[in-house]
């Protein structure tokens, strides 16, 4: 049951919920707003502070406005904070009365005391009022002038406040290039790193619109930036050394000596007390040291021990957060940690949800050195009082099994298992052994000699009965009552609710009858009758289609059912490594700890400020023109896990070399993975344009003919299009990511075309009158961007599409990626006809 | 980048809330609440400190029963946000002296005022208790705190023993004291958390010191502090391989890894151990250390569990105090898992028994044994006869236990880390505040396997 709402609660002395006490709080107000008695103000803070109580506990108190607008009058500090505090938490649903305040708020913000000044500024600002914005540019404008260091922290939040009210006022009035020279100038920190906060905010959001403001977002992370705030890192309070870490891992340097310059400036964060800068830190270097095998790994030694502590001290929640940190680096490089595995021993105090990150850390981490105690360790946790625990505990066990060479004795403790007699205990071995009996069918004799003393009665679990009866099948010539425990479960058809039990049933009786023919005829026969007459779907055509084919042909039959099995080598992973190196990317944040990327739990609008990633919404026009290397090197993905985000770096580094400052690459290795990435697209394009029909679309063009009807004259094998093709965007997305650009190209767009592109809305229509579909789009003329989809006919193979159109140069640079390689060019055609004939239809 | 802050009452009332953004719903508290409490069904598992429901990503850490939650929509750094998240409990404590749910209500207009100053727009803007003085301008309530149930490890020293003052960590840093000058004084505590898993047959299987050197001051005009440590201490190991043999007996002490407070500089740490520093006001560690050397536990654990007749067994758990006579532990508690099918537990303690208690709890079937204290040197039994609604058929050791024990032992720490000296650089030859160095020992994980 979810606990009754606030509003529903009794009243009780502290939680009053009726309108009574409002209107009796209204009346000793009024009484007191015009009041010069003596004590007054006493009085006034005790209302002002029940009158806050009530705002707390969800008590709509905004009626009293008015009268606290009223009583505002004083000198009294704690009162005036009060008032504030009120102001701006109403001001937003009562924005006629609000203007009342502004006049107080205005000439507090000229007051003697820089805190009064401070305060009111920030109060004023923190109104959310957009008809008010008027009054608060001159303020800002003064207080980001004022001698004082704390009125200018507040006036340097204030302007990113207005931008977020009204985004024009606050770049008409020129704010964001203030904060730029303060950031640069300013003698205080906090107001350094206030700027960086907002121009990071207000840069980003513009970055979409304005190329100016995309050019500015890329300044923040040029050399003389980083290196100005690097230079002043001690002196920032430890939040904003956090922020200025995270800056700099963006910041992509020139040479190796420029990173080992910065590591070795930072290194002594690693000792920080404050786990957010330890990690941000770790974010730094090994994004930093990506490209530098040895160095990277180098990392990983140097940064173990400071987050083993980070782990041990600290509250249990900082702990679970820098714990999951360094469950991914286990992940990620598990014989850096080999050593290491008694700091992953569960403690029987530890909430769930640090136990299973910890079991799973064991689970990598075990080579042929530690196996023998990791398991140890394990099984004792397999009898703890923590059922879900325990389970996992078991199952660890199992997959370590599972990727070692030398099982022997984790088959013993698998076995073991068994004979512990705890039903949920049975049931995880179970599962176990069977999967084991796939990979090593070796170990069959003494498994099967344990199996073979359970009683399947005591077996009921679904997963764990299915195990046990695929073991039946499989080794009933092994087993001396295989086929009569089959038949006893047959008897009791009925009773088996779960599908998947009676799906293994049907199968491991039909294995057991072509081993042990006479002993099973019967189990088979009544097998077949309840498998036919079942009302699961599955189950009824399994059965039917055993009958048909026995009857057809036996040995036909027994190839099917009964084939010569391949030891399973490899188990199908469940994360793909490109999910993990995303995760990999967004070190140091939610990403980590939800094992997902950033995308899978966040809105577009509320993207990270500065993220790289060529997102769908971040549809940055600038961003774009820079981006020449096309994700074009995915597939390379699994060559080494430590390097797989290497290539990222390599288009990093490449796009800032075509943005406003340019680093020097003097033969570090990044430079070469960047001009080689470059020489790569430049060669792929002219052979990609040489087959495609662009040529004599030219010619057309020349002889004034026209639009043609159809694109090429050699017309392949028409590529029928789905007209109702349907994709959401997540899986876009992910797509988008994956697969290889399987053509680039440059299209021009006709005079036509340009004309009737005056919003990109008019474009979308007119494709999907062609069965291409949009999934997102953005930007103002001359610079438009289209994310496209199409699907094939009767089928589900996709057609992702990049395109921006400069309406100026009338050229459009297409992107197309293909589910299916081989249609890519077919499909191109098809979308370059459908462009083509934009605007004149 | 936060959007909302606010603490919670273990009932789900909202003590205070701020809205920085206006990103996130008004609701937020309550399905955060509601969340929490329900996290899964059979109310087995614990919520884990950062979740995400509808786009918002909710963070919290509980501080004496206290929830204080943060909200954000943005994928920030969790470690920053809980990191934060605590500090702020810490600086509101620094405050009131006491954080506690009474307090907090009392002061919530203070708190109001302190969290103005902290978070600006979602963005961190200092928790620097020091700085914060200059924008506060409430007087803290002081609510009593004999009244209160302890709170967190220095929280031991309020329990009345003579060397301590009996307010000193429940001080406000704003309060002024009731003859209106301010004591000069400062608190050094070293507290070491111990995990041991002792096998079956009492062999240390892991230990671990987590340490904290914490400072809390109430020094007038920002005075230098340098702490000496012992001289023959190290810092970090030939490799992380545990070897429990190596360093037994005296010897140096070897810490794995450590870290340090923004303020303290080691300037001549590498030289002769000390560290120095201007402590800011109120309470903040002065380092973290961590050591897996070989230790010796405080407290031997010997447990057994055997048949004694038809759905009958006896239970003999036997604590041994292995630390010297003038050192008193208290508030031990031994706990362990007593078989599924175990229906009552009647226990006999030994013959004049003092401040002992037993329980047997039939929800989950564990046995528990308080001791008020327990004197270096000594050993206590406890004997417990238990009845099986049920045949037991395997072996009874993997039914029950492990045996675990929480304690606290003041005045000791195992890993023989020293504070040498403490020296105060002096304004004037009058000049001597008081200074407290204190030890602690707790038990973080203390296990015996049976």
């Amino acid at each position: 049951m979810a606990p009754p709402a606030q509003s529903q609660r009794s009243p009780s002395p502290s939680q009053p919920s009726g309108k009574s006490e409002v209107s009796d709080l209204k009346l000793q107000l009024r009484q007191l707003a015009g009041s010069r008695a003596p004590g007054v103000d006493d009085s006034k803070r005790e209302l002002f502070k029940k009158v806050i109580s009530y705002m707390t506990i969800g008590i709509d108190v905004s009626s009293l406005f008015g009268e606290m607008v009223m009583c505002s009058a004083t000198s009294d500090i704690v009162l005036k904070k009060m008032c504030y505090l009120y102001v701006g938490n109403y001001a937003k649903v009562n924005p006629d009365l609000a203007l009342l305040t502004i006049n107080f708020l205005q000439r507090d913000c000229r007051d003697e005391d820089p805190m009064i000044r401070g305060l009111a500024l920030r109060s004023l600002c923190s109104l959310r009022v957009a008809n008010l914005v008027e009054y608060l540019v001159g303020p800002l404008g003064s207080g980001l002038k004022d001698g004082n260091s704390y009125v200018r922290m507040v006036a340097v939040m204030g302007v990113l406040k207005l931008y977020h009210i009204s985004a024009s006022t606050c770049i008409d009035a020129d704010f964001p290039s203030i904060l730029k020279h303060l950031m640069l100038h300013d003698s205080d920190t906090q107001v350094v790193a206030n700027c960086l906060s907002a121009l990071q905010e207000i840069w980003s959001a513009e970055a979409s619109t304005s190329e100016e403001a995309s050019r500015e977002r890329e300044a923040l992370i040029s050399k003389p930036v980083i290196y100005y705030l690097l230079n002043r890192i001690k002196e920032f309070s430890e939040w904003a050394q956090c922020l200025v870490l995270e800056l700099v891992t963006k910041y992509v340097p020139s040479d190796s000596s420029e990173i080992f310059d910065i590591m070795n400036l930072l290194e002594d964060r690693l000792q920080h007390a404050n786990g957010a800068v330890v990690l941000a830190t770790i974010r730094v270097f090994l994004q930093l040291t990506l490209s530098m095998t040895d160095v990277h790994q180098q990392v990983y030694e140097r940064i173990k021990a400071p987050l083993l502590t980070l782990v041990s001290s600290g509250s249990p929640e900082q702990s679970y957060a820098v714990l999951s940190h360094l469950h991914l680096l286990v992940m990620r490089a598990p014989y850096v940690f080999s050593s290491d595995y008694k700091h992953f021993y569960c403690q029987y105090n530890e909430p769930s949800y640090v136990k299973r990150l910890k079991l799973e850390m064991l689970t990598a981490v075990a080579n042929e050195s530690n196996t023998y105690e990791i398991v140890t360790e394990l099984c004792e946790y397999a009898a703890n009082v923590d059922i879900p625990i325990a389970r996992e505990s078991i199952r660890a066990v199992g997959k370590i099994a599972l990727q070692q060479y030398d099982v022997n004795a984790i088959v013993d403790r698998l076995l073991q298992f068994l004979e512990m007699e705890k039903d949920y205990v049975t049931a995880e071995a179970l599962v176990l052994v069977k999967d084991l009996l796939r990979k090593y069918p070796q170990w069959s004799h003494d498994c099967i000699a344990v199996v073979g003393n359970i009683s399947s009665k005591n077996v009921q679990e679904p997963k764990a009965k299915a195990a046990l009866i695929w073991m039946l099948g499989e080794y009933s010539q092994d087993m001396q009552d295989a086929p009569y425990v089959l038949e006893s479960l047959v008897e009791n058809w009925d009773e088996e609710h779960s599908a998947e039990v009676r799906l293994h049933l049907l199968t491991a009786v039909m294995r057991c009858f072509f081993k042990r023919p006479p002993e099973t005829q019967s189990a088979l026969g009544a097998a077949l009758a309840a498998g036919i007459a079942d009302f699961h779907q599955d189950v009824h055509d399994r059965a039917l289609f055993y009958y048909r084919i026995l009857r057809y042909n036996v040995s036909v039959a027994e190839r099917v059912v009964n084939p010569p099995k391949q030891a399973v080598s490899v188990f199908a992973d469940t994360q793909s490594s490109e999910i993990k190196d995303r995760i990999f990317d967004e070190f140091n944040s939610l990403s980590v700890l939800y094992q997902k990327p950033s995308y899978m739990f966040t809105d577009k609008e509320h993207r990270v400020p500065l993220e790289f990633a060529d997102e769908l919404g971040n549809l940055s026009i600038g961003e774009a023109a820079n981006n020449v290397v096309p994700t074009q090197m995915v597939e390379e993905n699994d060559k080494d896990l430590l390097l797989t985000t290497s290539e990222k770096e390599e288009t990093k580094g490449s796009r800032n070399n075509g943005s406003a400052y340019t680093v020097p690459y003097d033969g570090s290795s990044t430079s070469v993975f960047a001009s080689q990435a470059q020489i790569e697209s430049a060669v792929s394009n002219p052979t990609l344009a040489g087959h495609s029909p662009q040529a004599s679309f030219a010619i057309d063009d020349l002889l004034g003919l026209g639009i043609p009807a159809t694109p090429a004259v050699p017309s392949p094998p028409q590529l029928k299009l789905n007209t109702k093709a349907a994709l959401d965007p997540s899986t876009f997305q992910q797509k988008w990511r994956q697969l290889p650009v399987a053509l680039s190209q440059e299209i021009s767009v006709n005079p036509q075309g340009v004309a009737a592109l005056t919003a990109p809305q008019a474009l979308l229509r007119h494709m999907q009158s062609h069965s291409i579909h949009c999934i997102a789009s953005g930007g103002q003329s001359p610079n438009f961007k289209f994310f496209f989809f199409a699907q094939k006919f009767e089928e589900s193979s996709n057609y992702l599409v990049e395109c921006v159109i400069n309406t100026s140069s009338a050229k459009a640079q297409v992107k197309i990626k293909a589910d299916d390689q081989n249609t890519s060019q077919d499909f191109s055609t098809l979308f370059e006809s459908a462009l083509s004939k934009f605007g004149t239809s | 980048m936060i959007s909302q802050f606010f603490v919670l009452s273990q009932r789900g009332d909202n003590i205070v809330f701020r809205d920085y953004r206006g990103e996130v719903a008004k609701g937020s508290a309550e399905i955060f609440f509601r969340k929490v409490k329900f996290w899964k069904e059979d109310g087995q598992e614990e919520a884990p400190p950062v979740f995400n429901v509808d786009g918002v990503n909710y963070f919290h850490v509980k501080v004496v029963g206290l929830l204080f939650v943060a909200t954000t929509r943005v994928n920030v750094s969790p470690s920053l946000v809980l990191e934060l998240l605590q500090r702020i409990a810490r600086v509101i404590k620094d405050y009131l002296g006491v954080l506690s749910e009474d307090s907090l209500r009392k002061n919530f207009v203070l708190v109001y005022e302190l969290l103005d100053e902290v978070i600006d727009f979602g963005y961190v803007q200092t928790t620097s208790t020091e700085v914060l003085k200059s924008y506060v301008f409430n007087e803290p309530i002081v609510v009593d705190a004999a009244r209160l149930q302890p709170l967190g490890p220095a929280a031991i020293f309020m329990q009345g023993t003579k060397r301590m003052p009996g307010t000193a960590v429940t001080k406000s840093v704003v309060a002024n004291e009731p003859g209106g000058r301010k004591r000069e004084e400062v608190f050094v505590d070293i507290i070491e958390k111990i995990s041991v898993t002792f096998s079956s047959s009492g062999y240390i299987l892991t230990s671990e010191i987590d340490g904290t050197i914490q400072m809390k001051s109430y020094l007038s005009g920002n005075p230098e502090i340098r702490l000496a440590l012992n001289e023959d201490l190290s810092i970090g190991r030939g490799g992380t391989v545990y070897d429990y043999r190596s360093s037994s007996g005296s010897g140096a002490v070897i810490l794995d890894d450590c870290n340090f407070h923004e303020s303290v500089r080691l300037d001549s740490f590498d030289m002769d151990r000390t560290l120095s520093l201007v402590p800011p006001d109120g309470e903040f560690p002065v380092m973290n250390y961590r050591m897996t050397q070989e230790f010796k536990p405080p407290f031997r654990i010997n447990c057994l569990i055997e048949e004694a007749g038809q759905l009958k067994a006896e239970v003999i758990i036997k604590v041994r105090a292995e630390f010297p006579s003038n050192i008193t532990a208290n508030t031990i508690a031994v706990q362990m898992p007593l078989p599924k099918y175990t229906t009552r537990a009647s226990f006999e303690l030994e013959p004049g028994a003092v401040g002992q208690r037993t329980d047997f709890k039939e929800a989950n079937k564990k046995l528990e044994w308080g001791l008020k204290k327990i004197v270096g040197g000594s050993e206590h039994t406890l004997r417990a006869k238990l009845t099986f609604s049920q045949e037991s058929h395997a072996n009874l050791t993997k039914e029950a236990g492990p045996v675990s024990m929480t304690f606290t032992i003041p005045m000791y720490n195992v890993s023989r880390l020293q504070v040498k000296y403490l020296q105060i650089a002096k304004k004037s030859s009058s000049y001597n505040p008081y200074r407290w160095v204190r030890y602690v020992t707790q038990a973080n994980s203390y296990v015996a396997r049976i």
